[in-house]
């Protein structure tokens, strides 16, 4: 496959501002955390990640990014990614995949987290815990001298051997000035295959995992992915800088596991 | 946010139809529609039976693609 556009590689200092934008994504989302139960609605969500955003002087990514209208990008159940907040209120034992992305000092950073509402069933938690161990791997792989297709197959494996479906028709992407740069960071793929990871490349990459099949289409909304078979979707997602020949994790999940911690 | 993944491909063209439309054969042997690039158009690239070009396609919609480069 032939490359569109060129891979952008960053300095110290460029990777430096892609962590303090992936960390302020990563304190948004634990706002969401805390306020996540059964009755909020996902237009809730959004209300408080944009101002939590604005009040640390940033500019959410998503707003106004391929017409997209809102802070948050909130895919709930079967949707698995791109679902457009709603008012429709979460139900118990539902999950929800929350993507955000901010533009602070002119880089971006982009995290992905899929909550739990209420009680959730055994099955999904294992879908969830099962996506979150893939995305782990593939940042395993993102090391000088490894390629695409590593951090592709470590996903594909781990979540096929657990029988679910990979999505393949979204990408992890290279992340910077611009929230879509090179390369395309497939879910799947063949180990020693495609394009060589390099110091200074800074990645998002984020597995979207099927309970059922892989398949997925357009909702008749024009922007939410849903999988064909309408069973549940999940979705993690990292900013990861290859620093040092090693991968470095940019963004964090720990302020949403500390607020889940403190609620349970 | 997920990147929607664009897939290119090579392919042959078998045949000229209408409207800047041909019909190309990819090296899979899948056989598709494709129309031609704006950019191509406006450089009056002249696309002929036979041509080696580069394809992009959704993945929504594997019948249709857009051609964006002619090898020579």
């Amino acid at each position: 496959m032939s490359e569109m556009g060129k891979i952008i590689y960053k300095t110290e200092e460029e990777i430096e501002l892609i962590r303090k934008s992936s960390l302020l994504v990563g304190k948004t989302l634990a706002e969401v955390a805390k306020i996540i139960k059964p009755g909020v609605t996902s237009l809730d969500l959004d209300k408080v990640a944009e101002e939590f955003i604005r009040d640390n002087g940033a500019i959410p990514g998503f707003l106004g990014m391929y017409d997209f209208p809102n802070t948050l990008c909130t895919s709930a159940n079967e949707a698995v990614v791109h679902g457009i907040p709603n008012n429709i209120p979460l139900k118990d034992g539902d999950i929800i995949s929350v993507d955000c992305g901010v533009l602070m000092n002119g880089f971006y950073g982009d995290v992905a987290y899929t909550f739990e509402v209420g009680e959730v069933k055994p099955e999904i938690k294992k879908l969830l815990d099962v996506t979150k161990e893939c995305l782990r791997r593939a940042i395993e792989q993102a090391i000088v001298g490894n390629r695409i297709g590593d951090i592709g197959y470590a996903v594909q494996n781990y979540a096929e051997e657990n029988g679910y479906g990979v999505v393949r028709e979204l990408v992890g992407h290279g992340l910077g000035r611009d929230l879509h740069e090179e390369p395309q960071v497939p879910n799947y793929g063949r180990r020693g295959n495609g394009l060589q990871l390099k110091e200074g490349m800074v990645i998002a990459i984020e597995p979207m995992i099927n309970l059922g099949k892989r398949n997925v289409k357009e909702h008749e909304d024009g922007s939410t992915i849903v999988t064909v078979d309408g069973l549940a979707s999940a979705h993690f997602e990292h900013d990861v800088a290859i620093r040092k020949g090693k991968a470095e994790i940019l963004s964090t999940h720990e302020f949403v596991e500390e607020v889940l911690r403190n609620k349970n | 946010m997920a990147k929607q993944a664009s897939i290119e491909q090579d392919g042959t063209i078998i045949e000229a139809l209408s409207n800047a439309m041909f019909r190309v054969e990819l090296e899979n042997g899948h056989i598709l529609t494709a129309h031609i690039s704006g950019k191509m158009r406006m450089h009056y690239i002249r696309i002929l039976p036979g041509d080696k070009v580069k394809l992009e396609m959704s993945p929504y919609d594997l019948t249709k693609g857009r051609i964006t480069f002619r090898y020579k």
